[in-house]
């Protein structure tokens, strides 16, 4: 097919759209970390955009998009971006050059891995999370890219949709992200209630804020075109973001107050639960989605924290995990045909069948992530220990790891 | 001589200070503390729940008085800082061994 000018100027937009969402989730977990380890809560963000990139065009995309090997792994024809250049590729977005394509894919992994790191804040030792990253893009990541996303994946063939990422981005990362933290141990001070003080709820606003802007490009970049079905997305994204943070927003207030943490918190657990429907799905079903992500991930928070008790940091799990899960299974209950004739039509419009396909495709990637993260983490555990010591973790991780510190100077 | 510490309600500072002027004391040091006293901490909302901070700010303020002027000027200070709620703050009264005027040298009473 020919190159489309307009659907290749959107995906590239969209790609780089992607791409700030990394530097907006460093701020926005970055800002709710204490002080001694705001840098490296961001540093890991920025290394993984370095590492993943980097690792990416050697071999991720080949094996995630890769000519497919039974259905499970891509293979290694596209090693070092090899048969990957300026003409259309013949099975993913034919009317943009499939460099392109590769490229979008790239921040989407890079963002997953990313997203892990909220897990892990204020106690893994840097060199094990990049160790951990790089062997997790390997063995979880594109796999399971290749399985919900590659031509010829097996829960593709067995008709599972992910319009954006619910399922391979956000699942994936949030159920790895409870994983990780249960192998790597709780901070000091965890178990006996000390108190974790956010150092900057500014910089969580400008994060959560840049995160969903460049949420559009994630969701309606996703239509790979620039059309209806892209404009359809970006409706139906913000409208979720909206609901959720509207209902997050009313959660927090009926407990005592309006914050601004819980409603930038209620915006991504939307933006989480549109992700895998937002080209499946009306716009306007944008508000029950959202609405629901909101409660739901908000009784996955208060459940974590007081019956489950484990420091899964940021809440990875609560916001990605249960908002990815509820999102992949919505797609099952209000995906319309009349939006998008490549998708199905889920509970309202049809039948339970699609339901049916998400929720396999639901427990096959949590069982997926939850098993090979935990398993990677204890390799990496006892090769060269995920934690910094003691010390390390009292004076705080970006002296300890990093030698710098967030703000300088005794004097302003 | 004595050093007063009054460590007082963030938002009593202009009061303090008007206060002092109009005492007949103009140098001040003030600094940005957290403590507590009776009063509890501060409760202050997460994603989801509450957690609670226990040092709460509060601004020191230091003047250094002649011996007669103590009792007058710790009243000054607890009349101006004063709400009558938990929290008001405390005054600490030490002894100062000496004073130096850096510009001129001058020692002692004539220094302050």
């Amino acid at each position: 097919m020919p190159i489309d000018t307009g659907d290749t100027a959107w995906l590239l937009i969209s790609t780089a759209l992607v791409w700030l969402m990394v530097p907006g989730l460093a701020l926005f977990y970055g800002g709710m970390v204490r002080r001694k380890n705001l840098l490296s809560t961001m540093m890991m963000s920025f290394a993984i955009i370095a590492i993943v990139s980097v690792l990416w065009v050697l071999y991720g995309y080949s094996l995630s998009f890769g000519p497919d090997n039974s259905g499970v792994i891509g293979g290694l024809d596209w090693l070092g971006l090899k048969r990957v250049g300026q003409d259309p590729s013949s099975v993913y977005a034919t009317t943009v050059p499939h460099l392109a394509f590769m490229a979008f894919q790239a921040m989407f992994a890079i963002i997953t891995v990313a997203l892990i790191t909220g897990a892990v804040v204020e106690r893994m030792k840097f060199s094990a999370l990049l160790i951990f990253s790089a062997l997790w893009l390997t063995l979880v990541y594109c796999p399971v890219a290749h399985w919900v996303w590659g031509s010829g994946g097996w829960l593709a063939k067995l008709g599972v949709l992910d319009f954006a990422g619910g399922i391979v981005v956000h699942i994936s990362a949030g159920v790895s992200a409870l994983a990780l933290a249960l192998v790597l141990g709780p901070r000091k001070g965890f178990k006996d209630k000390q108190p974790m003080e956010p150092n900057n709820i500014p910089m969580v606003a400008l994060g959560a804020g840049l995160l969903w802007f460049g949420w559009f490009g994630f969701n309606a970049g996703s239509a790979l075109t620039s059309g209806g079905l892209a404009s359809s997305a970006f409706v139906a994204t913000n409208t979720s973001a909206a609901a959720a943070a509207v209902t997050w927003m009313i959660l927090s207030w009926i407990y005592r107050r309006p914050t601004i943490l819980g409603t930038a918190t209620g915006a991504i657990a939307g933006l989480a639960a549109i992700t895998p429907a937002a080209g499946f799905v009306a716009p306007l079903a944008g508000i029950p989605i959202g609405i629901v992500a909101a409660v739901v991930c908000y009784y996955a928070m208060l459940l974590r924290v007081k019956k489950m008790g484990v420091d899964e940091s940021l809440d990875v799990w609560a916001c990605h995990g249960i908002g990815g899960t509820w999102g992949a299974l919505a797609v099952g209950i209000f995906a319309s045909v009349a939006v998008n004739s490549a998708g199905a039509n889920g509970l309202i419009f049809g039948s339970g069948v699609q339901l049916a396909r998400q929720l396999l495709g639901v427990v096959v990637v949590w069982g997926f992530a939850f098993g090979v993260t935990w398993v990677v983490g204890k390799i990496v555990d006892v090769t060269i220990g995920l934690r910094v010591n003691a010390t390390e973790e009292t004076v705080g991780l970006d002296i300890s790891q990093h030698g710098e510190r967030a703000y300088g100077g005794m004097l302003r | 001589m004595k050093l007063i510490e009054a460590i007082i309600r963030q938002e009593k500072l202009d009061a303090v200070r008007a206060a002092l002027e109009a005492g007949g004391y103009f140098g001040v040091t003030v600094s940005e503390v957290s403590g507590r006293g009776r009063q509890g901490g501060l409760t202050l909302q997460w994603r989801v729940g509450e957690y609670k901070v226990d040092l709460l700010p509060k601004i020191k303020v230091e003047v250094v008085v002649l011996d007669e002027d103590v009792a007058r000027i710790l009243n000054v200070i607890t009349t101006a800082a004063r709400t009558g709620e938990m929290g008001d703050g405390k005054l600490f009264v030490l002894p100062v061994e000496n004073a130096v005027r850096v510009r001129t040298g001058e020692e002692g009473d004539n220094a302050i």
